[in-house]
């Protein structure tokens, strides 16, 4: 008997399927925010330096952006700041993820570790985010520091208790039991059965986690309680745009605003369609 | 060499038993059938003898000794629904050798595939996820298996197939087989001896 | 009092079926390793005709799509499946907007699954939900005369899901279809898990709704319980039926039976022969140009590995098979 399999692939030239346009989406936004990553990187001082012949100029085709009250190039003051807010976010993303697996793990070893876990996400939980990233941050004694250590560690409870719902629902499964009972150790099972069961959550959680991550970085700052002022960024631009915006300098704060707010978009976007692609039930649309 | 569960009686509330001292025997190599109604307990007395279950009073033995636990059980238990028992993130082959590697002629006797090995689990019919589950199942450390139902999913053609190969494979390793069903025609065909979960309760 | 009397009266058999399936194929269009996708078929040439007053049971191994039928003829099959052919329902092209129209009212699906239930509802209100009348005082009435009927005490009426036990959970959703008037009920394996006890109660249910003149479609994978009600059997193999045969031809040895594949799994039942004939049914994804049994088939020839056979009637039956007369 012959075992073929029919392939109606329609290819480029007759309009993408669903996956591959989702894929395509996904790929030309992580594009979009690794270019401004590497920008950011490669400004060098000269290129931000004071220039009084040019300051406070609207929009134009040489400054997109507009200058400032110093007559800094904003776009290229926009791409370093937002370059450092994804590197803060990725960092305080992570480690956000970390401690999500680790407690999400502990919580399995027994009852206890479980209901401490639980109890450490309701505390965390009920106090008010950006209070408590305000609280943290000053307490390590703030700068880009205090803000990474204050970001990461408010937001692993919704993950942790993702995960930890996930193991719990693991553990009940037939197979987990018919392979303890081929006596498997419990460590050969967490890694073998359960974990990859989790791995796409948490790729998920750390990508959704970042918008909020910038986001709250961004707000801190803004409200002077984050990064200092010498850093170029974002939410520093955006205090300092406050006290020039009765003057009429719109541009300060409209395209740095924009900016920030396509960067978390595009995350936002990643994040949703990369469950799309990984949630079972919607695979096949 | 002789499974026995004596004594044992189980229940979620206090004064409510789904079983109690209950006591079965089987012998290697014996084919005993268990017939019950659904809701009769027959499935909890299953968990309970492979070791599944724990919060049960009696005792479960093999010759006079308890079963350990954390090392391979030589009490395998098989399920009704075979596509829970397998881990769906897993390849066949991953699953067909978890416990060991199974050989070739086990395989065949089970009319296992080569190419359903490079297969996942939701590509696979019941019956053919059922044979799997056997085969993996029949390591040489096993010396008695439970039937829970397993082929109450799966048409009369497949149903006959698997008993056949299961008692060709058991009649060689000389396993003992509890075959656990509410089809007492199915039960009168298969073993050599019968009992009746109404028998076994003494509420 | 008049919806009592409604329900009770027997309608006389109708001459024209109620559902007739022409000719259907089922396929979903699956992504396959990267970005390929591919067209996997389920159900392929698949005819079927249902009777007022009668109970057609489908027989086939479980997994094998059967349900993917019910879950075509409700219209409720998910936005990757390509259905083609074509049904009629009283005579009338079911197209589906039509289907939408009547599933529910005149259609009704006995789910395979006791978590149908909105967990979240009282019982009664959740039955009466399905009715589409006005006057919910007679309603009420009839619902817990239909409760009553099925054993179904009046504390169940105020009840949520999770307080009944699984066989009355059966039985509510059995009193949803008799209540919402429906003229085919589609029941999805209605029966595993049951005892010979509750299997008896479960099926007699069927027969009741059948004596009433609703035509019934039981989808199982147990041919024995199949056999005790039903009044016609078709048996679905690899996404086709391949034979649909009388009750009284499952006697003695199945001389009767048509298709070599019906003999082999009559064979096979532990109060026959306990024989079993070799191999497997056909993966999903296999593409086979002929007959779908050619591969375990004893009498076939040259002709069966080209094309599929052709459906005829033999002997008041309907079979796929070439070597038949």
């Amino acid at each position: 008997m012959s075992t073929a399999v029919l392939t109606i692939n329609k290819g480029l030239s007759g309009g993408l399927n669903l996956r591959q346009k989702t894929i395509l989406l996904i790929s030309f936004m992580s594009l979009l925010l690794l270019t401004i990553v590497i920008c950011s990187l490669f400004i060098n001082e000269r290129s931000l330096s004071t220039d009084f012949d040019s300051k406070n100029l609207a929009p134009s085709l040489k400054h997109p952006f507009g200058t400032d009250w110093m007559g800094r190039d904003m776009f290229i003051r926009t791409i370093e700041g937002l370059g450092l807010s994804i590197m803060i976010g990725a960092f305080a993303s992570l480690i956000s993820t970390l401690i999500s697996v680790i407690l999400g793990l502990f919580s399995s070893v027994g009852k206890i570790a479980d209901s401490f876990v639980s109890w450490l996400v309701d505390l965390f939980l009920s106090i008010p985010h950006l209070l408590l990233i305000i609280l943290i941050s000053i307490g390590f004694g703030g700068g880009a520091t205090g803000v990474i250590i204050g970001v990461a560690l408010t937001h692993w409870p919704s993950l942790t208790r993702v995960v930890r719902a996930e193991i719990k629902q693991l553990k009940t499964q037939e197979y987990v039991h018919i392979s303890r009972n081929f006596g498997k150790s419990r460590w050969w099972i967490a890694t073998k059965h359960i974990l990859p069961h989790l791995i796409p959550k948490f790729i998920l959680g750390t990508i959704l986690m970042f918008p909020h991550a910038i986001l709250h970085e961004a707000s801190i700052t803004f409200l002077g309680f984050g990064l200092s002022p010498h850093e170029p960024a974002i939410g520093i631009i955006l205090s300092e745009s406050m006290k020039y915006l009765s003057a009429g300098y719109w541009w300060l704060a409209f395209f740095p605003g924009l900016s920030l707010l396509i960067v978390i978009l595009a995350f936002d976007m990643i994040g949703e369609n990369l469950g799309k692609l990984m949630n079972p039930k919607k695979a096949h649309d | 060499m002789y499974l026995k569960g004596e004594n044992i009686s189980f229940g979620y509330k206090k004064n409510n038993f789904i079983l109690k001292n209950v006591n079965i025997c089987l012998g290697s190599g014996e084919v005993l059938g268990l017939i019950g109604d659904s809701g009769s307990g027959k499935s909890t007395l299953c968990k309970i003898l492979a070791g599944y279950e724990k919060n049960y009073t009696g005792t479960v033995s093999i010759d006079g000794k308890k079963i350990p636990d954390g090392v391979y059980n030589p009490v395998q238990l098989i399920f009704q629904h075979p596509e829970k028992a397998v881990n769906p993130k897993w390849k066949m082959k991953d699953i067909l050798n978890e416990s060991y590697v199974v050989p070739q002629k086990i395989l065949d006797s089970f009319g296992i595939k080569k190419n359903w090995l490079n297969r996942w689990p939701n590509e696979l019919s019941g019956g053919e996820l059922q044979r799997f589950a056997l085969a993996r199942a029949l390591s040489p450390k096993t010396k008695f298996l439970i039937a829970d139902e397993i082929t109450t999913m799966v048409d009369a053609i497949t149903q006959v197939q698997i008993w056949d190969s299961i008692l060709d494979m058991v009649d060689e390793l000389n396993i003992g087989v509890l075959v656990v069903s509410h089809d007492k025609k199915l039960i009168n065909k298969l073993c050599h001896d019968i009992v009746y979960m109404s028998d076994l309760i003494n509420i | 009092m008049e919806d009592i009397d409604r329900i009770t009266t027997k309608k006389a058999r109708n001459n024209e079926a109620l559902l007739k399936v022409k000719d259907i194929s089922l396929s979903f269009i699956q992504y396959t390793s990267g970005l390929r996708q591919t067209e996997l078929k389920v159900i392929s040439n698949l005819n079927l005709e249902a009777y007022s007053g009668e109970i057609l049971a489908v027989v086939g191994s479980s997994g094998s799509g059967k349900s993917l039928l019910a879950h075509a003829i409700l219209g409720i099959l998910p936005s990757n499946a390509r259905l083609y052919g074509s049904m009629e329902y009283n005579g009338q092209p079911l197209t589906q907007e039509k289907k939408e129209e009547i599933r529910g009212k005149e259609i009704a699906l006995i789910p395979q699954s006791t978590n149908y239930l909105d967990p979240l509802m009282r019982i009664s209100n959740q039955v009466i939900g399905n009715v589409n009348e006005k006057n919910k005082e007679s309603i009420k009435k009839l619902q817990r005369y239909v409760f009553q009927k099925y054993n179904l005490k009046p504390e169940v009426d105020r009840m949520f899901p999770h307080e009944l036990s699984g066989g009355m959970i059966r039985r509510v959703l059995v009193s949803t279809a008799v209540i919402s008037s429906a003229r085919l009920v589609i029941a999805d394996e209605p029966t595993p898990g049951l005892d010979e006890k509750n299997l008896k109660e479960t099926l007699s249910y069927f027969k009741d709704m059948a004596n009433k003149g609703c035509a019934v479609i039981l989808i199982t994978h147990d041919i024995d319980a199949a056999l005790k009600i039903s009044d016609r059997i078709a048996i679905f193999y690899a996404g086709t039926i391949l034979e649909e045969a009388n009750i009284e031809d499952f006697a003695n040895d199945g001389e009767n039976l048509r298709h070599p594949y019906t003999r082999a799994l009559w064979n096979a039942l532990p109060q026959n022969k306990f024989k079993a004939i070799k191999g497997h049914q056909p993966m999903q994804d296999e593409i086979i140009e002929g007959c779908f049994f050619y591969e375990r088939c004893s009498i076939k020839n040259e002709l069966c590995s080209k094309g599929i056979p052709e459906l005829k009637t033999i002997n008041g039956g309907l079979v796929r098979c070439n070597n038949v007369s």
